[in-house]
């Protein structure tokens, strides 16, 4: 079983990379997934791992090599964040295209610019329509399972879709939390080998990948590539039972978090949802009906168990990590929009928050929760508000003057 | 084993015809000699980027590749062979695989000398064991003909238009085989279709066989872009050897080596006249364009001669 130790969410993923039975990692430098390469080529240059490492001259090159490696047959992964993750864009969707099932170690940060190096959901967001799966992860502990449960996710036949595991840059990737770690023989079981059924160096049947497609194809092939994203919600489903099985640890498309009487819910994707469950039962030590949503499949998206969970609340506040410069609020909330679209349910506001690695304190969520008892009450001081941020959406912890 | 046409022609075609290429096009020509120094035996993992002979050879659902064949993108041949030739000492390794594979990459110069140069430094200096071939043809011929860093100076081209003031294109030809012997590679080499493709083959077959990263430029026209007739392909090759334009040679192991010295160097002229591009500079007025030409052919030659020796 499980043996306990004290890692950063960085260290933990370069451990689970060496059990994953990987046959190529390419990976380039940046902070905060930096370690990641780092510890892995400690790895293979101390013969921990027979994973051949390609130390690439550039993020583009990372994904460009792993989509070659995988295509060729092999089991590809690579780690990434922020620009790394905007410069490897194209490949994203090359990659998902192809339906190579690769994998991703993804350390969420803020896009440049101006450059920044902390964590926000930027980059990640940028990447939310190429074609991968994302899977958002609270702590490093989820960080490490979720990146585990990617390989099988992505590899099954229904799915044939690459899988982004992301965490909070240096909140979770670099903070050291206890964790329970399986060892490379338990890792190597649970993801089996790499079986692909077509392969460039398949000897006994060859393979030409990536035509060009004509009118009368590109439809067909987009359909049946959204096909693969739409059945990994059970398969996520699937895997996270065979995952509890070997680790005693529960993992759904979402956690509901004190939501069954809730009043007041607060939907977040990733490591805030920690610090909103610590809230949450200060609150509720008072009395307060407060829950929390949070999302772990954001790719696909699971509308409709995030609409079961929030309809018979009366008001929510949905946290985005990335301002998506649509004017009308961040890319969460307009998922959530689409999840609860006709079927009445809460006052839905939305927060824009954290954004470059700003502090996101216990007062603030509590902030939150006061905004939509005031909502809720009818009492909610709107036109003080459409003058904050406009009438779609609102900033938290904003500095005004 | 002496090279004979007529017995590497017997070999199992691996690049078949009914592909979509224009008639007169040297790409085709340069993959055909390419995988001929095959042996039949070997099978090969072959990677291409973006531009006419991707597109023209694997439109959905047909290809003309017999070998597995892989397009990604535009910019990443070298990283995507890199990838491809590091899975497959993986799976060698673990017994996965167990023939023989050569992987080989195909760029245009758009793909080569500049989008995806980057991507193949990287590969180069990573060391993998694959071939690079790049069939210039000096422009971005599948958007249509826009100049690339590989157009010589002077070429009409639509990014590069002969007009009133500007006289074509302004900058002279990058010599990327250069850069790339500068990444101290086991083998380089630079050729183009002549006779009976003897030279190529015995470049590609030194290409293929050399354990780490190979290079070929292989100067591959486009009649279109280019603006000659279909029948000239040969011609003009000949006649970018014979004037010296494109120095037949190979780098192995850091030696030079002059692979044809024509028995008189041609004046560039000869080069320039059957081509539509260069029209303009055979206006009186423009005189000084045929000299400046001349002058940085002779300067290149120059320079190899030297090395060569
Ligand atoms: C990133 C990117 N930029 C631009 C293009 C458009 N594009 C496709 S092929 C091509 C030109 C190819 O030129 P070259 O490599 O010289 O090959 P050729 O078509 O001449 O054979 C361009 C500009 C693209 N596919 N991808």
């Amino acid at each position: 079983m499980g043996k306990r130790d004290r890692l950063s969410g960085n260290e933990a993923i370069a451990l689970a990379m060496k059990g994953m039975n990987l046959d190529v990692v390419a990976a380039f430098p940046i902070t905060p997934s930096t370690e990641i390469p780092q510890y892995f080529s400690q790895y293979v240059a101390n013969g921990e791992t027979d994973t051949l490492f390609i130390p690439v001259e550039s993020e583009h090159s990372a994904m460009s090599a792993c989509i070659g490696a995988q295509a060729a047959g092999a089991r590809a992964s690579t780690a990434t964040s922020s620009c790394g993750l905007a410069l490897m864009y194209e490949m994203l969707h090359v990659g998902a295209s192809l339906r190579l099932p690769m994998t991703m170690a993804c350390v969420t940060r803020a896009l440049t610019g101006p450059i920044n190096i902390h964590n926000d959901h930027g980059d990640a967001m940028g990447a939310r329509d190429t074609g991968w799966i994302q899977l958002y992860a609270e702590n490093a502990q989820e960080a490490y399972d979720n990146y585990i449960m990617a390989v099988k996710i992505a590899e099954d036949k229904q799915v044939l879709t690459p899988v982004m595991a992301c965490q909070d840059g240096f909140i979770t990737s670099h903070a050291v939390e206890n964790i329970e770690l399986l060892s490379d023989e338990e890792i190597g079981k649970f993801v089996g080998l790499y079986e692909p059924a077509e392969y460039l160096l398949n000897e006994e049947e060859k393979v030409a990948m990536g035509p060009y497609d004509a009118p009368a194809y590109l439809m067909e092939h987009k359909r049946q590539q959204a096909e693969g994203m739409m059945q990994a919600l059970p398969v996520i489903e699937k895997v996270a039972a065979e995952f509890a099985a070997l680790s005693g640890r529960h993992y759904g498309l979402i956690e509901e978090y004190q939501t069954e009487d809730a009043e007041r819910i607060l939907v977040v994707l990733g490591s805030t949802a920690g610090t909103a469950k610590q809230v949450i039962k200060n609150l509720r030590a008072k009395g307060e009906k407060v829950g929390l949503v949070k999302i772990r499949s954001y790719r696909p998206f699971p509308a409709a168990a995030v609409a079961k969970a929030i309809k018979k609340a009366k008001a929510v506040a949905v946290m985005d990590k990335a301002e998506g410069m649509s004017g009308i609020g961040g890319p969460l909330f307009g998922d959530i929009c689409v999840a609860m679209n006709g079927l009445g349910g809460p006052r839905l506001i939305d927060y824009m928050y954290g954004l470059g690695g700003r502090d996101v304190r216990p007062e603030h969520i509590e902030a939150v929760y006061r905004d939509l008892a005031a909502a809720m009450a009818g009492k909610a001081d709107e036109e003080q508000l459409i003058k904050k941020a406009g009438p779609y959406y609102r900033y938290l912890a904003l500095r005004e003057e | 084993m002496a090279y004979q046409l007529k017995e590497e022609m017997s070999k199992p075609e691996r690049f078949s015809s009914g592909h979509r290429m224009c008639a007169g096009c040297g790409a085709p020509l340069a993959v055909r000699a390419v995988l001929r120094a095959l042996e039949p035996e070997d099978k090969a993992a072959i990677v291409s980027a973006t531009g006419c002979l991707q597109a023209s050879t694997f439109p959905y659902p047909y290809t003309a590749w017999e070998d597995s064949f892989l397009h990604s993108a535009f910019e990443n041949a070298g990283a995507s062979i890199g990838g491809v030739e590091t899975a497959y000492r993986a799976l060698k390794k673990r017994g996965k695989v167990k023939g023989n594979y050569k992987c080989i990459a195909f760029g245009g110069d758009g793909g080569t000398y500049d989008i995806g140069f980057q991507s193949l430094s990287g590969a180069l200096e990573r060391g993998h064991d694959f071939v690079y071939v790049c069939y210039d043809n000096e422009a971005y011929m599948n958007t249509g003909i826009q100049r690339s860093s590989s157009t010589s100076r002077f070429a009409d081209t639509s990014t590069s238009p002969a007009g009133k003031v500007v006289p074509g294109k302004l900058q002279n030809k990058k010599n990327l085989t250069d850069v790339v012997i500068a990444h101290n590679i086991p083998y380089v080499a630079q050729t183009t279709f002549m006779g009976n493709f003897r030279d190529l083959h015995q470049k590609a077959r030194k290409a293929v066989y050399t354990p780490g990263p190979a290079f070929m430029n292989i100067l591959a026209p486009c009649p279109r872009g280019w603006r000659y007739e279909t029948q000239d392909l040969m011609k003009i090759c000949k006649l970018a050897a014979d004037t010296c334009f494109w120095p037949m040679f190979e780098v192995e192991e850091g030696k030079w080596r002059l692979t044809y010295e024509p028995k008189k160097k041609l004046a560039i002229e000869e080069y320039l006249k059957p081509q539509g591009r260069f029209k303009h500079m055979f206006k009186p007025e423009n005189q000084w364009m045929i000299e400046a030409f001349q002058t940085e052919v002779d300067r290149k030659w120059q320079d190899i001669l030297t090395r060569c020796q």
